[in-house]
């Protein structure tokens, strides 16, 4: 008795499918929900009733004043926290690499890591209440120095790079684990051989393990390119405040202003969808440059 | 490799030991102060004398917190939207990984529903038509709207496909062999052989059902309903930010309960401690599980 192929291969079918109504039902449902962009979008109307505007949620999108600051903001602090994401991982993990004492570089590890696993709730309760200009400890420090208080979440000089500081804090013990993994792959008879011809750990970190590692980073940098629009709302949403919108509101929390708390439905879809589109191209393009060049496969 | 001990590499060594431990230290001391305010006496912390340890120790503000039915509630919601949606999460992430870690010759639509899967992960629909969906359901102020709309972590899935198809693919033939069809090579084989993943994965599930807050925040109607991670968002990341522009009366009533808050901020950020020496034993293996691929 032989079924055929389509039969035989049902059960898989099956398996697949109580995940694939999910995903229809919660990610492609919202997909479609984005011709609310180009409508008038009236809760009362529906998607189906509510009436067709084209592109004129786009005109009064980049009429609006606060957009063009919205989108640099958004891009100034991704990039920031792109670059910062990539230096400040591949310095920690090259000292790492240095330490020779197992046990003390496994307590760095665990150390530099544990803020990755909390939340922007719990990071941010824990920013606000260090970075307060009357009360918080890090301000009592700078007085004791005879500096005068800094409003570190209130002042939009300070703001942007607040973000991008407590980002790396909470990220880069995350990455720096990543390139030390990639740094035990590198063939110990490479230094070996380099010992013998005389060079120093200096040479020795230019010529042998930052090129072995050089695959892995370009990987990294340019699959972050992918986040160029993602300035990180869970983050921006714990800490900013309207004194700080100037400097610190990004798309998305404009987004989520604007759709869900002034009940701006159409407008928010818009922007919304104009960040989706890109970051959709970005992402693909970097995924596909990734592949090209580092023959790097996600599955 | 043989270590040379020239005056250079000695002062390297110190100057890098310095500089290594003095930067983990920095990464902790937010925690530990954190720590240190919710076992101090609420005037001490006022005054500006706590630093890293507790200043006239008390247990005030944890007795606080624990007398306030409301984050004892959260806690419980917490407690039960982890559980389930880390059950549904794993549920669905090894019955989709299977039938996708499959080569297309075995299984013909499977780059189909692979392409549907990841393009999820690349696209979307923003968050006012996600919000649609979720209240067009009826889910609106139920535990399911936090469970349901994330059931599928499709990363998750991608890494769980790529370790199945590390295993032999011997494996597989002679279960069929031995008789046994899909569902029994699948629960039989491949899931008893994959632990240390399922096991990497689950606890990534739980850190990440634990952690999410703003779900919790737009999809409940009412602050009863909020988990653990929407009502400390609520209650002490929010309040302290209109604090700080309200006017000088509010702002010290907001002091005045700051141990109470870096209390729960520390009870919040407590599971995760818990399970943070699990999380790092499985860390690496968690994370090469989908690497580089020939």
């Amino acid at each position: 008795m032989r079924l055929s192929k389509f039969w035989r291969q049902l059960p898989l079918d099956l398996m697949i499918l109580p995940g694939l109504a999910f995903v229809l039902i919660f990610s492609y449902g919202p997909m479609a929900g984005l011709v609310m962009a180009f409508q008038n979008y009236k809760p009362t109307k529906g998607i189906l009733g509510s009436e067709w505007v084209g592109l004129d949620n786009y005109v009064t999108v980049f009429q609006y004043p606060d957009t063009k600051q919205m989108i640099y903001n958004t891009v100034f602090i991704a990039v920031m926290k792109i670059v910062a994401g990539l230096v400040v991982p591949i310095t920690a993990a090259l000292l790492l690499n240095e330490v020779r004492r197992r046990g003390i570089k496994r307590s760095i590890q665990t150390m530099i890591y544990l803020p990755h696993f909390l939340s922007w709730v719990i990071l941010g309760g824990i920013l606000i209440e260090i970075l307060s200009p009357s009360t918080g400890i890090v301000n009592s420090f700078l007085s004791s120095l005879g500096i005068e208080p800094i409003y570190f979440l209130g002042d939009n000089r300070w703001f942007p790079y607040v973000l991008v500081i407590s980002d790396v804090w909470k990220e880069f013990g995350f990455a720096t684990i990543v390139y030390l993994a990639a740094l035990t792959g590198i063939n110990p008879s490479l230094y070996e051989a380099a010992v013998v011809d005389g060079a120093s750990r200096w040479k020795q970190t230019l010529h042998i393990t930052l090129p072995g590692i050089r695959p892995i980073i370009v990987l990294l940098a340019v699959l972050s390119l992918g986040n160029i629009l993602n300035a990180g709302f869970d983050q921006v949403f714990n800490l900013y405040s309207p004194q700080v919108y100037q400097s610190g509101d990004i798309i998305d929390t404009f987004v989520y202003r604007m759709g869900l708390a002034n009940a701006q439905y159409s407008f928010a879809t818009a922007i919304g969808l104009f960040k989706s589109a890109i970051s959709f191209v970005l992402i693909s393009g970097a995924y596909y440059l990734a592949y090209r060049f580092a023959n790097y496969r996600i599955f | 490799m043989p270590r040379r001990k020239s005056p250079s590499a000695v002062l390297f060594a110190g100057f890098n030991y310095t500089f290594l431990i003095g930067m983990a230290l920095l990464c902790l001391a937010p925690l530990v102060h954190v720590l240190a305010v919710s076992f101090s006496a609420s005037s001490a912390v006022t005054a500006g004398r706590v630093t890293f340890w507790p200043v006239r120790f008390t247990l005030e503000s944890y007795r606080f917190v624990a007398e306030k039915p409301a984050f004892i509630h959260s806690v419980l919601i917490s407690v039960e939207r982890a559980f389930i949606g880390t059950l549904v999460n794993m549920l669905l992430t090894i019955l989709i990984a299977f039938p996708l870690s499959k080569e297309s010759q075995a299984f013909s639509r499977r780059n189909f529903y692979t392409w549907i899967f990841v393009f999820s992960m690349l696209f979307s629909g923003g968050l006012i038509p996600w919000y649609m969906v979720i209240k067009g359901m009826g889910l609106l102020d139920s535990l399911w709207a936090l469970i349901l709309p994330g059931a599928v972590p499709v990363f998750n899935v991608i890494l769980l496909l790529n370790f199945f198809r590390g295993l032999p693919k011997e494996l597989e033939e002679s279960a069929f062999m031995d008789g046994a069809g899909y569902w029994r090579t699948l629960w039989r084989i491949y899931v008893p052989l994959s632990t240390p993943s399922l096991a990497t994965l689950t606890l990534f599930a739980l850190v990440g059902h634990w952690n999410s807050w703003f779900d919790g925040i737009i999809l409940m109607g009412t602050p009863d309903h909020y988990p653990l991670s929407s009502y400390l968002q609520t209650m002490v990341v929010q309040m302290d930010i209109k604090s700080m522009i309200g006017s000088d009366l509010a702002a010290l009533q907001q002091i005045s309960d700051q141990t109470a808050k870096a209390a729960q901020i520390f009870l919040g950020a407590l599971p995760i401690l818990l399970v943070y020496p699990f999380l790092q034993r499985y860390f690496i293996s968690g994370m090469t599980l989908g690497s580089v691929k020939e």
